[in-house]
């Protein structure tokens, strides 16, 4: 038995070792390489403060957005691809709301409700910001969140109900020709431009050893309320009769039922929570960032694939912290490399997530 | 191992021969005991399904898991032909250690198994499913495949196939089903089929996975004769079963798994008059 | 057992009609609508060879396809990215050296045009082999998020600065960022001829055409006898994959998409069938984005996005997954339908009514429908938006097709994989009797259990 067990053992450190090995290789000399560049004054501290700031934003409006993917994933088992241009419509509802209100009497009532198609009026003329105009930004909040509940009922019960039993993929090739459907929709209606949206926001500069990290109104604004969303969704889940049962279905669907479970009736929750989370994370994304294009959530989706992936497909808490883990790959990755592969290297540490722990992160830990 | 060489009655011969082929290799046991099982050990989470399970099966014999529910059994099927990796223990196969070897070599080294429900590919016709069994075929290149000189060679070894595939149909009693996407078939059917499929690769042991369960008691005859019959051509045979009496009628060997371990082995009398067994099964379910 | 296999069952020719008959239609509704928008014959031809490109390079992509997720089950949804390497390595190897001061930023290797399109298929199979290697264990989904992801990667890295361009065998070469590249090599068709040095008797050909196209008729006979070439090159694919599946190898490729398990117990190496079978079908097409794009004169990393993967997966469902022929029709269906015919339909209108400006934006599109019930702007703008609409049609042919049609058009059809048919040999038959109930399958003592139709998952 002892040989067997060398053996085997042996055997599984042939496979897993190397891999190990060559991780730690990479992750040291990445450090040595920062460090080395912190001593001969190449890199600034000031400068990682920023990436380190700006990663963080990033990922939590990935994780925000991440929740409602995670869950539509673990408890109707797809996953689905339309969740990127869920956030862009939670987005354009919110923002035709916050230019609207900020704007009403000052420009067209149809190029405000068009967010501004065709450089037809401007977010930074009407001054939109947190502290400038407070109320249309609750407001475009509170809409993009309901908005996009509503997009994402009507879509359930139109397309992905009929085909709930046809299995993952189908639903899957499903969600993807709602994605295109979505998002050229919203193209043939805001147009292609990309468009400036908030004024520039007021900021505090932070002294941090070698210079200074700005931190804005709007990161301020992100910070709150990704993290009392991302609060109150936990306590649901672990104080609501709803969580138990939303954890009951992603573990085992049909012994949910067997149960009686109402499983329409969590499916349905399902879609409230996750649409509202991912709409208000798509405004968030565009307060933040301060530009709003109708590809803004595609190209955001992959990157909340990975952090979904990357935390175990079905935990809150791994799509949130895969959503950090993820932002701050992408933003501080160009310490290193060029920014073109900023993008590339999240895809890479969540390919390398699926190679070593295929599970994720907090895996087999349901929506909990 | 002696009765290995004897044919039996007409069918089986004809079977045997056809086995014979030019990529053929018979029934190869050199072993008294062609698969030998030390201390196999597997926990999932929490649960240890098998806990040191050891026992070996004898050349040609028809060898009998038995054990209540949640025993181990289908675990110990899973680790012997490699579906799961086991944390601990061995599993020897005509002398070489194959423990933790992927299911395609296991298959390759002869032992192959059926599965409980039986997985049949449904969107292939029996005979595509058929023809898919046989070891290293040529044509399994994908270069002999598409090249034009060289898919000659494939085409004549599909057409050595093929003949061996319909004795063998015919062997089992299913050559009028033999077109039909095997989807569509009964259960028994599919139980038929996957037995002929796993034959066709050519083993010298078989495990088979409650081959029974859903089956009429008509076909159930047919298939326990088809059993005997390829046993007395020397294929070993090891069985897990819900159905004691059939166990108890036509195994020579049977081994009693409980909680993971073999609780123990012996004649169906031996196991009969076991105080253990019973109690195992009246204390473990009912 | 469906409508159209009963079609395809009455078509004389069978298969092959089939596709003839369908490409026919296409044609013949193209040329009408042309006499309709006035064309001349010159007009005419150009838009035949524009079909007919399409009609190639759709159906050859969704037969790759359809190897990947017909027979393997491999939900490959990054196509355009082994298109896209394929494309840049065949331009890095076959571009003509850097010469400072000429058009071109950066040159290539300056090889032949034949060497560098098999280092494109080759580089695409390898990028197709670093992907699968690890993501082949994965699950379908997860798979399609690795594929996905190294597409857009790979379109990134040809974006990237730091690739525009860099030192190779000591000679300027680089994939050109995002201002693109020029493809300056020998253009595709001379290459051809001139290798079997047929070219002065192309040229000849070129010139008698004078006769129907009067003036620089070189431009039409190019496109249309580059389509033509395309034609040819979906036989070669469909040969090639028509043969790969009717054989042993395409019979395990069929066993792991019903189920791999089963498969691998019967001692089949999966992965190493799954991974050949993946490096193929990436090397197909890494073909046919370098088959697509070579007569464009340039490339731009940014056509490759994500949509055109969408296209060809469009296509093969259209066809039905599983099947050669479906992938070619569901190929020339999608291009002559969807991807070509909005387009001619938007010609269509404008050259009827040349003179009516579309409104700018949606804003002023629906103003006048709400204010006066006027719906002519809305029109105009839906008209003027086709391309993008085009996706939103497309989207939504998916969600129909998905709903009602998930096998595809030619419904559920089975391609034998054998190199043989499997009916009894002639031999064994005249042996046995003759009595063997045909197709009837319950005849063998009615066996049953509960479950009898579990055999209908589709992984």
């Amino acid at each position: 038995m002892g040989i067997a067990e060398t053996y085997s053992r042996g055997r599984e450190f042939a496979i897993e070792r190397p891999f190990a090995l060559v991780l730690g290789v990479i992750a040291a000399y990445l450090l040595g390489d920062l460090l080395l560049g912190l001593v001969t004054g190449q890199t600034q501290f000031a400068d990682i403060g920023s990436l380190v700031w700006d990663g963080l934003m990033r990922g939590l409006v990935i994780g925000l957005a991440g929740i409602g993917l995670s869950m539509t994933y673990s408890i109707l088992n797809f996953a689905n691809f339309s969740h990127g241009d869920y956030i862009t419509a939670g987005a354009f509802s919110g923002w035709s709301t916050t230019y609207l209100l900020a704007g009403l009497g000052r420009a067209d009532i149809g190029a405000l409700v068009l967010v501004g198609a065709g450089g037809s009026v401007y977010g930074g003329t009407l001054g939109i910001g947190m502290l400038s105009t407070p109320l249309a930004v609750i407001a475009g909040i509170v809409v993009a969140g309901g908005f996009t509940i509503l997009l994402s009922l009507a879509v359930d019960r139109t397309i992905f109900k009929p085909i709930r039993d046809e299995g993952g993929i189908t639903l899957l090739i499903t969600s993807i020709g709602v994605a295109f459907a979505l998002r050229y929709l919203m193209q043939f209606v805001f147009g292609s431009d990309v468009r400036g949206t908030t004024a520039q926001p007021p900021s505090v500069g932070l002294y941090l050893v070698d210079g200074t990290v700005f931190i804005d109104a709007h990161d301020i604004t992100l910070l709150v309320i990704a993290s009392g969303l991302m609060l109150g969704v936990h306590l649901l889940l672990q104080r609501t009769k709803l969580g138990k049962a939303m954890r009951a279905m992603a573990d085992n669907e049909d012994l949910a039922r067997i149960t009686g479970i109402p499983t329409e009736r969590v499916v349905r929750s399902t879609w409230i929570i996750g649409g509202g989370l991912t709409g208000i994370a798509g405004y968030m994304f565009i307060l933040w960032k301060g530009t709003l294009g109708f590809n803004d959530g595609w190209l955001l989706l992959l990157l909340i694939f990975a952090a979904v992936i990357l935390g175990g497909i079905g935990s809150i808490y791994g799509a949130i912290t895969g959503g950090l883990v993820i932002g701050l790959t992408a933003s501080m990755s160009v310490l290193w490399i060029p920014s073109a592969f900023a993008r590339a290297a999240a895809f890479v540490v969540m390919i390398v997530i699926l190679l070593v722990k295929p599970s994720g992160l907090f895996s087999g830990r349901s929506t909990a | 191992m002696s009765d290995a060489s004897q044919p039996v009655d007409e069918v089986a011969t004809k079977v045997d021969e056809g086995a014979l082929g030019s990529f053929a290799s018979g029934v190869q046991t050199t072993e008294e005991y062609p698969l030998r099982v030390e201390g196999l050990r597997k926990s999932f989470g929490g649960i240890t399904a098998v806990d040191g399970a050891t026992f070996q099966v004898e050349s040609g014999s028809l060898t009998g898991l038995i054990g209540p529910n949640g025993a181990g059994k289908s675990t110990t099927f899973n680790l012997i032909t490699g579906m799961i990796k086991p944390d601990a223990g061995t599993v020897t196969f005509n002398g070489e250690d194959i423990t933790g070897r992927d299911p395609h070599e296991v298959a390759n080294r002869g032992m192959v198994r059926t599965f409980q429900i039986a997985r049949e590919l449904s969107e292939m016709t029996v005979l595509e499913n058929m023809m898919l069994a046989p070891q290293r075929q040529r044509g399994e290149e994908l270069w002999r495949s598409v090249l034009p000189g060289v898919r000659n060679d494939v085409r004549e070894q599909e057409e050595e196939l093929l003949e061996r595939v319909w004795e063998v149909l015919d062997f089992f009693d299913i050559d009028h089903i033999a077109e039909e996407y095997a989807g569509n078939l009964s259960g028994g059917q599919r139980k038929l089929l996957e037995m002929a499929r796993a034959l066709l690769t050519d083993p010298d042991m078989l495990l088979l996975d409650e081959p029974f369960a859903g089956v009429n008691p008509t076909l159930e005859k047919k298939l326990l004769k088809h059993i005997h019959e390829l046993r007395e051509q020397g294929y070993t045979f090891l069985l897990v079963e819900h159905d004691m009496d059939l166990i108890m009628n036509n195994c020579e060997h049977v081994i009693v798994l409980h909680q993971g371990r073999v609780l123990t082995e012996g004649t169906p009398n031996d196991i009969r008059s076991n105080e253990e067994v019973i109690e195992a099964y009246l204390g473990g379910n009912v | 057992m469906s409508v159209r296999d009963d079609i395809a069952a009455r078509m004389p020719g069978g298969d092959a009609g089939l596709i003839v008959a369908t490409l026919a239609t296409a044609y013949i509704l193209y040329v009408l609508a042309g006499v309709v928008l006035g064309y001349d014959l010159r007009g005419q031809l150009n838009s035949l060879a524009t079909l007919t490109f399409y009609i190639g390079v759709f159906a050859m992509l969704s037969l790759a396809l359809n190897l990947h997720w017909g027979y393997t089950g491999l939900f490959n949804i990054g196509i355009v990215g082994f298109m896209a390497v394929g494309v840049y390595v065949m331009a890095l190897v076959s571009k003509p050296l850097y010469v400072a001061g000429g058009a071109a930023q950066v040159g290539g290797l300056g090889l032949p045009l034949i060497v560098g399109i098999i280092a494109g298929m080759v580089a695409a199979a390898l990028l197709g082999f670093v992907v699968a290697l690890p993501a082949l264990r994965l699950r379908a989904d997860y798979l399609a998020i690795v594929t996905i992801a190294m597409s857009e990667i790979v379109r990134f890295s040809f974006l990237s600065g730091e690739l525009q361009q860099f030192q190779l065998l000591g000679t300027r070469v680089g994939f050109g960022g995002g201002s693109g590249l020029i493809l300056d090599f020998v253009p595709p068709l001379e290459a051809l001829f001139r290798s079997v040095g047929l070219w002065g008797v192309y040229l000849g050909f070129v010139d008698a055409t004078k006769v129907i196209v009067p003036t620089n008729p070189k431009p039409v006979v190019d496109g249309l006898i580059y389509g033509l070439l395309l034609l040819a090159g979906v036989t070669v694919f469909f040969w090639l994959l028509k043969r790969t599946g009717e054989s042993p190898f395409g019979r395990v490729l069929k066993a792991i998409r019903e189920d791999e398990d089963v498969a691998n117990a019967l001692g089949k190496d999966t992965d190493r069938f799954k991974i050949k079978s993946f490096m193929l079908g990436c090397a197909l097409m890494g073909l046919a984005g370098i088959l697509w794009l070579m007569p464009q004169g340039a490339v731009t990393p940014n056509f490759f996005r994500p949509r055109v993967t969408f296209f060809i997966w469009i296509a093969l469902i259209i066809g039905g997954a599983g099947s050669n022929t479906g992938s070619v029709l569901g190929g020339a269906t999608f291009a002559a339908l969807l991807y070509q015919g909005p387009r001619y339909f938007q010609n269509l209108v404008t050259t009827v009514l040349p003179n009516l400006d579309s409104p700018p934006g949606f804003g002023q599109a629906v103003g006048p429908l709400i204010s006066q019930l006027d719906p002519v702007p809305f029109l105009l703008y839906t008209i003027d938006s086709i391309r993008q609409l085009q996706l939103v049609v497309m989207g939504l042919v998916l969600i129909w097709l998905m709903h009602n049609r998930p096998e595809g058009l030619l419904g559920h059809r089975k391609e034998t994989a054998s190199v043989i048919s499997l009916s009894r040999p002639k031999a064994a038959a005249a042996a046995t009797d003759g009595g063997s109930a045909d197709g009837d399958v319950q005849t063998d003592g009615g066996v049953d259990v509960a479950d009898s139709n579990g055999g209908v998952d589709d992984e």
